[in-house]
């Protein structure tokens, strides 16, 4: 692990909401241009473990380093790191109210200081990537579920940022659109960013982790390769998740 | 193994078009319906016509008051006390100014919907009440200075409410943010304001401005009346637009918030880009009612001294040779407080429509 440079590292985290304890000593280390897909019951903790790494969730105890920078409590450090980690969610949250280039433009001019112009340039050219350039002038209302979503994945990529985190991206998606928006983030994976996914699409696993981890209750129960994760469960909660997914 | 073809799109059956059908749909379509709709008839039957004959038919429209013959209307009184209807007391030779004002109000608003520029539009918002107050105030450019004791009619009504409207628009957003704010100290003042101004009437707000607030300062400062009913109503509306915009924040799904932050924008820029425009769009028909409903308020400035063009008919009715025209004058004033509201409220549609991004 030493000769890869290490890009997110969570060290003891815990967190509560209240006096319910939702992550139970979180200890995770990944490497530039791993592809990690965490899975799990819903409740196990694992959207609030991600939601962690760019601070949209405080942590109560431990430590989480980004890149090589501490994420603390703190305005400058949370928009520092906030700049280099996207993140694509479940309901796409694009601006309603605002063209798709519009959304893609606004944060590259305004948190990134990136010329107009050229931010522009760069937003057609993801939208290409995503397949999609044809839409630019419309509002996010107008496409569907799995249009919306890879501009979703555009919109963060403007940014150019070293980590993506995907939250449940298919599980909002009516079942025909699904493969588009997986398509797009296995050319992603394919291109070496670093990537952290919520999701429950297996065969997304299989094709694409370098790692599976199973998270119940707060807690990391498993983690192993695609291969023996699936093939080779070890915990008896594992298998009974793996049978009751894969039954259906 | 049955296989199923496309089906044609067909029109829908001529049944359900024209005017016999809506009528019929509309109208009279059972028994009940149709008494309420003829009995709704037999109301305006009654209403309209006497209306239309004393506004209309039957009113002096011309001449003096020696030659007036007719039962009706006597519009004469409104033709012959026009000017200080509008203009209060501010001198005739000075009219244009008002005047003009009025014109580019017009021209401001009509054109707005049409510039995309937002650095056009940032100039014009910042320069449009400089440009007026100097107009109508005088005192600068060689204009002869006109004291606001000489400001009244539909004029000073008119500029209660746009400075009370356009003043009170950020202080409202900025107490919204405030009531959600992280911060104690912050939400505790903002909510204090707010709920202390809505607990309290406007006549009261305007007492306090006119007698209390001078308490504040030296005795050497003479501070004006009008500024004073401004202050006044500018922080009433504030607290009543903050209530409107809280709404509107409130609507806002999490997940924006969220997605602001993701990308790194900062807690303004996000607030400025991403929330405040959705939010305030949502906010559009309670805002224009709120600024109607702050409109018609502004006639309460009477109470303290002030003309406004209410004030200005119930002063004229007084004139001695111009005695039991209060039905002519107030209905005239009706007439006006209706077209101004009703624009309003229109206006108001238009940029909804405008903003839509649904289609």
């Amino acid at each position: 692990m030493s000769e890869q440079e290490i890009m997110i590292s969570m060290k003891d985290v815990n967190k509560w909401y209240g006096d319910f304890h939702v992550l139970k000593d979180i200890n995770l280390t990944i490497k530039k241009g791993e592809k990690v897909v965490i899975c799990g019951p819903s409740g196990s903790g694992k959207s609030t473990t991600i939601r962690c790494l760019n601070h949209l969730e405080k942590f109560q105890q431990g430590q989480i380093h980004i890149n090589g920078t501490e994420l603390i409590d703190d305005v400058k450090i949370v928009r520092h790191i906030r700049s280099q980690v996207g993140m694509v969610f479940q309901h796409f949250n694009l601006f309603p109210h605002l063209s798709v280039l519009e959304n893609l433009v606004l944060a590259p001019t305004w948190v990134h200081k990136v010329p107009r112009k050229e931010a522009i340039k760069n937003a057609m050219y993801y939208l290409e990537r995503v397949k999609i350039a044809d839409q630019a002038n419309k509002y996010p209302n107008q496409l569907s579920g799995g249009q919306q979503q890879r501009v979703a994945i555009a919109r963060c990529l403007c940014i150019n940022p070293e980590i993506m985190l995907f939250d449940e991206p298919t599980s909002a998606l009516d079942p025909e659109m699904v493969s588009e928006v997986l398509d797009v983030m296995v050319e992603l994976a394919d291109e070496g960013i670093t990537m952290i996914c919520v999701t429950h699409e297996m065969g997304f696993a299989k094709k694409v982790a370098d790692r599976v981890i199973f998270m119940d209750a707060g807690q990391i129960i498993e983690e192993n390769d695609p291969h023996s994760f699936f093939d080779n469960p070890q915990s008896d909660r594992l298998k009974l998740f793996l049978e009751q997914i894969l039954s259906h | 193994m049955p296989v199923y073809t496309m089906k044609e799109t067909k029109p829908a059956p001529s049944t359900s078009k024209g005017v016999v059908f809506w009528l019929r749909e509309n109208l009279f379509p059972d028994i009940k319906n149709s008494l309420l709709t003829l009995t709704g008839f037999y109301f305006l039957y009654l209403a309209i016509p006497p209306l239309l004959t004393w506004m209309i038919f039957d009113a002096t429209w011309s001449g003096t008051q020696e030659e007036i013959v007719n039962e009706g209307a006597r519009w004469i009184f409104i033709i012959e006390k026009f000017d200080q209807f509008i203009y209060g007391f501010y001198p005739e030779s000075l009219h244009w100014r008002p005047n003009l004002v009025l014109l580019i109000t017009v021209l401001f608003l009509g054109s707005f919907k049409f510039v995309g520029n937002i650095k056009v539009k940032i100039v014009a918002i910042l320069t449009y009440p400089f440009i007026c107050f100097v107009l109508i105030s005088g005192g600068w450019f060689g204009l002869e200075t006109v004291g606001t004791e000489k400001w009244g009619g539909l004029m000073l009504t008119l500029v209660v409410a746009a400075v009370g409207i356009i003043a009170s628009f950020p202080i409202g957003i900025v107490l919204a943010l405030g009531r959600q704010s992280d911060m104690p100290i912050v939400k505790t003042l903002c909510i204090g304001f707010i709920e202390f101004i809505r607990g309290v009437p406007l006549i009261t707000i305007l007492f306090m401005a006119s007698v209390v607030l001078p308490l504040f300062f030296s005795d050497g400062i003479d501070f004006d009346k009008l500024l004073r009913a401004l202050i006044g109503i500018t922080l009433f509306q504030a607290a009543y637009i903050a209530e409107v915009v809280r709404g509107g924040l409130q609507a806002i799904p999490k997940g924006q918030y969220e997605a602001a932050k993701s990308l790194g924008l900062g807690y303004w820029q996000g607030m400025i880009f991403i929330i405040l425009p959705q939010a305030l769009k949502i906010s559009i028909p309670n805002l224009v009612g709120s600024f109607i409903s702050l409109f018609k308020d502004t006639t309460l400035v009477l109470i303290i001294g002030l003309f406004d063009i209410l004030a200005m008919v119930t002063l004229t009715n007084s004139d001695t040779l111009w005695l039991g025209y209060e039905i002519e004058g107030y209905v005239f004033v009706t007439f006006i407080y209706w077209v101004i509201c009703f624009s309003m409220s229109q206006y108001s549609k238009s940029i909804e429509r405008k903003f839509n991004t649904e289609h």
